[in-house]
């Protein structure tokens, strides 16, 4: 991914007011009303965030899709906050959380002195020791019941798939113990455990290396899953995930982790269930998240030089989804396009055409389109595995179709 | 840890049997295994691999000392050196006795109609459940099987709250929600209650790595809890339960993995399905004592238990006990036990665990036959109480439904009005589609 992010303006200056309004909203015990979320809420900021007014909106846009002179400025060095990597983001949020809650723990393969296979962990197992960054044995099914077992105890731990299709070989864990136990103990146990590592389609990294797992473990009940995709929400949804009650599985994609950003110095903590407005638009939906919000934004810049207007949405939260961004905007373009890197069959756009035509059917001009990845097995040749994917031109062609 | 086991074998007691006579010459102790130890299977043993089986045997002798009899000294069952006090013996007399009338009820019940799903009854391992769990504290976490029910009596959970799980009553131990193979208990640190092969183990793993970071990692200086995890012989192929030994002795984690090896895996016997049937040997293998113990002899287990607990207490790490044991019925309610030899079950059931402690009590004049008797009517009013309480207890109302899903109902997510959905009164009455 060589395209940077610009997006840290609109982030900083957002900070104060959605940190207090983050933490109203999660004091709210179950049944109490969220009203003043529904009477503020106007766009949902680039990260994540309540913004208010229309002009702040504007600048969104131009950031987003970095098109126009201004959002250079919004960049430039001078501005607060601290520049950094992905995969910088990630360690920072959870050396972070380490430091603040000393029952959060990291597990996994090579999570400890090699300093994990994307350097997420780096510097943790130096800082915290071995115990609490614990370098296991290769038995995924059980360190991730481990992890399982010691959630269930009262630590928080945080369980690295070296590669996210490594954690099939821990799926019944994941499955029967990580989603349904709170379940079946009848509330009892809580499983406050995150599952995180790099997955997707990388750079020919094989079938085995390049798996798109979303699809396998969104039927799961009881889990929450959601997927980064810029330096910022990586660090906020870490965090979140890590004082989440539920079980979280987060997507990391292994062709983001060098993406750069500049971020807040405050700490900020961003919500799970919440989806990310790219790019406020007119004309259509488009609703995307992880990797693919790169090509579509690569897409955007083509169809605006077009003359189109499209909304980009990061879903960020696969499940559940954030029905209210969501249907705002399809309230708005009448059109939805669906970009993932997924699974075509029984993906998460799969699901997220059901929900949008269960909840909005009324308001769609035309059926919604769905780009996902082919259901191959990710083939290894360079050319071959570009088809596999969703590409830009696609993206622009699905526009234009749907808008005519 | 070559100190700890041996004492173990010297407090045999009269009447023991082949099960825990092993260490002797290797050819001897095949033949002796195989007439007691392993049931009517022996036949494909001997026909199998005579060779590789005295081979291997050697080894383990050599290698595992802490299992070795050193010195069976048999001192003759003088009063002087009763393994029990009587409040001991009767503790575990009346934890047996309500496991036992517990699956009988459970049995009637489910016949009866008030039970559905698969039922695995314990019947004739009680002395494995007994065994271990009368040795732990409330803190100490204890992690079954899908044959459940006993652990979460013997640890303390109502016979009242186990029942009504059964019914599916909102008053069981899991609201209705977990049912017979998921039991669990917070309170009493119960931790399930898991239904498929093996997956216990990695969580039994787990809460045994808390104790440890609890202790090292948060400094607190006190905690000793030591987890124990039980499982069966058809576990001991698959590949969780090498992982976590394998883990538990990495780490000195403070469990004890106790096998109940009831020799059948529903109809695969133990000796079809395993190369090298002496599951104890597996833990020589990875660091950690083996010990293998007649699981038909309470007091025998309670001695293994003592130790194995007592190192994981210390620190000095975890432990495999296999307990060779029998379970008297069929593999759950739905099965018809046709396959299994009546010889075999002939075999067990003269050494029902229940009745050899009895026996040891009257014969050590620990406790009288009334005071037996006494507590055998006190378990029958527990279990009748135990029955009405789950009849009379309301079922799970719709609103229920759910409930307990996410711990934080936030999980929902967010409605297409911007308010959390768990807010939505559909959520409350349970109506809501998810």
């Amino acid at each position: 991914m060589a395209a940077a992010v610009f997006q840290g303006f609109g982030a900083s200056t957002a900070l104060s007011l959605s940190k207090s309004f983050d933490s109203k909203r999660v004091k709210l015990p179950f049944g109490r009303s969220l009203s003043e979320r529904r009477a503020s809420f106007v766009v949902v900021g680039s990260d994540g965030r309540v913004v208010l007014d229309s002009s702040r909106a504007r600048k969104l846009v131009t950031n987003a899709v970095a098109t126009k002179g201004d959002s250079a400025a919004a960049t430039s060095a001078s501005k607060p906050g601290h520049e950094l990597l992905l995969f910088e983001a990630l360690q920072e949020g959870l050396e972070e959380e380490m430091e603040r809650d000393p029952l959060v723990c990291v597990m996994g393969e090579d999570v400890g002195h090699y300093g994990g296979s994307y350097k997420v962990t780096k510097g943790l197992a130096t800082k915290y020791g071995d115990l609490r960054v614990l370098d296991t044995p290769i038995a995924e099914n059980s360190f991730t019941g481990m992890g399982i077992g010691a959630a269930m105890t009262g630590l928080r731990p945080i369980v690295e798939g070296m590669n996210m299709g490594f954690l099939l070989l821990a799926y019944n864990q994941i499955s029967n113990n990580c989603g349904m136990l709170h379940y079946t103990s009848g509330g009892q146990f809580k499983i406050p455990i995150v599952i995180r590592g790099p997955g997707g389609v990388g750079r020919q990294l094989g079938a085995e290396h390049s798996q798109r797992l979303e699809s396998y473990f969104q039927s799961i009940p009881g889990i929450q899953m959601v997927a980064c995709s810029t330096p910022y929400n990586a660090k906020g949804l870490m965090k979140a995930a890590i004082r989440s009650d539920n079980p979280v599985i987060l997507f990391e994609h292994v062709l983001l982790y060098n993406l750069k950003e500049r971020i807040p110095d405050e700490e900020y903590v961003l919500s799970l269930e919440e989806a990310e407005m790219v790019r406020p638009g007119e004309h259509v939906t488009i609703l995307t998240y992880s990797r693919m919000r790169y090509h579509v934004m690569q897409a955007a810049k083509t169809l605006v030089n077009k003359g189109y207007d499209p909304e980009v949405i990061d879903i960020r939260s696969l499940k559940p989804f954030d029905l209210y961004t969501i249907g705002n905007s399809v309230k708005k373009t009448h059109r939805v396009l669906i970009v993932e890197e997924c699974m075509r069959t029984g993906g998460i756009g799969a699901s997220l055409t059901a929900a949008i035509n269960e909840n909005f059917h009324d308001y769609l001009d035309a059926p919604i389109v769905c780009l996902s990845s082919q259901d191959v097995p990710t083939p290894y040749a360079g050319t071959l595995e570009e088809w596999t994917v969703v590409q830009p031109g696609q993206i622009v062609t699905a526009v234009e179709q749907l808008c005519k | 840890m070559s100190a700890a086991f041996p004492s173990v074998h010297a407090v045999c007691r009269p009447g023991s049997f082949a099960g825990e006579k092993r260490g002797p010459p290797p050819a001897a102790a095949s033949g002796k295994l195989a007439s007691g130890f392993l049931g009517s299977a022996w036949k494909l043993r001997f026909g199998a691999l005579p060779a590789r089986r005295r081979g291997s045997s050697s080894v383990v002798v050599a290698v595992s000392d802490v299992v070795k009899e050193k010195k069976p000294k048999r001192s003759s069952s003088s009063s002087s050196d009763l393994l029990i006090t009587k409040e001991e013996g009767l503790e575990l007399y009346e934890d047996m006795v309500l496991g036992r009338t517990f699956e009988d009820m459970c049995a009637q019940m489910y016949y009866r109609g008030k039970m559905f799903g698969f039922v695995h009854l314990y019947n004739g391992q009680e002395a494995v459940s007994t065994g271990f769990i009368k040795l732990l504290k409330q803190e100490d976490c204890v992690l079954g099987h899908y044959r459940d029910h006993v652990h979460a009596l013997s640890k303390g959970v109502s016979a009242r709250a186990v029942m009504s799980e059964l019914f599916g009553k909102t008053t069981g131990c899991c609201r209705g929600q977990g049912g017979s193979m998921h039991m669990f208990s917070k309170e009493h640190n119960l931790l399930g209650g898991f239904a498929f092969i093996g997956e216990g183990i990695p969580i039994a793993t787990g809460a045994a790595f808390t104790s440890k970071y609890r202790r090292e990692v948060l400094k607190e200086a006190d905690c000793d809890h030591v987890t124990v995890a039980f499982f069966g012989d058809g576990t001991c192929n698959n590949g969780q339960f090498y992982e976590c030994l394998n883990m538990a002795a990495l780490w000195k984690l403070p469990i004890v993995f106790v096998v109940e090896n009831n020799l059948w895996a529903i109809g695969m016997s133990h000796l079809r399905a395993t190369s090298d049937p002496q599951i104890w040997k597996k833990g020589p293998a990875f660091g950690m004592p083996g010990v293998h113990v007649d699981g038909m002899d309470v007091l025998k287990v309670r001695e293994v238990a003592k130790e194995a607990i007592g190192r994981a207490r210390r620190g000095e790490g975890p432990t495999l006990v296999e307990c060779e044991t029998y379970r008297f019925r069929g593999h759950s309610l739905a099965d018809p036990d046709e396959l299994r030899d009546p010889a075999e079950k002939a075999h067990y059931a003269a050494r029902d665990p229940i009745v050899a402690l009895k026996k040891y009590i009257l014969e050590s004049n620990l406790a009288s036959e009334a005071e037996l008797k006494a507590i055998d009517k006190k378990i029958d009013e527990i279990i009748e109480d135990a029955v009405e309480f789950a009849d009379a207890s309301p079922i799970p109302p719709r609103s229920q439904l759910l409930e307990n899903v996410f711990a934080d109902p936030k999980g929902f997510g967010i409605g297409p009005d911007g308010r959390y959905r768990c807010e939505d009164p559909k959520f409350t009455e349970g109506t809501a589609h998810v």
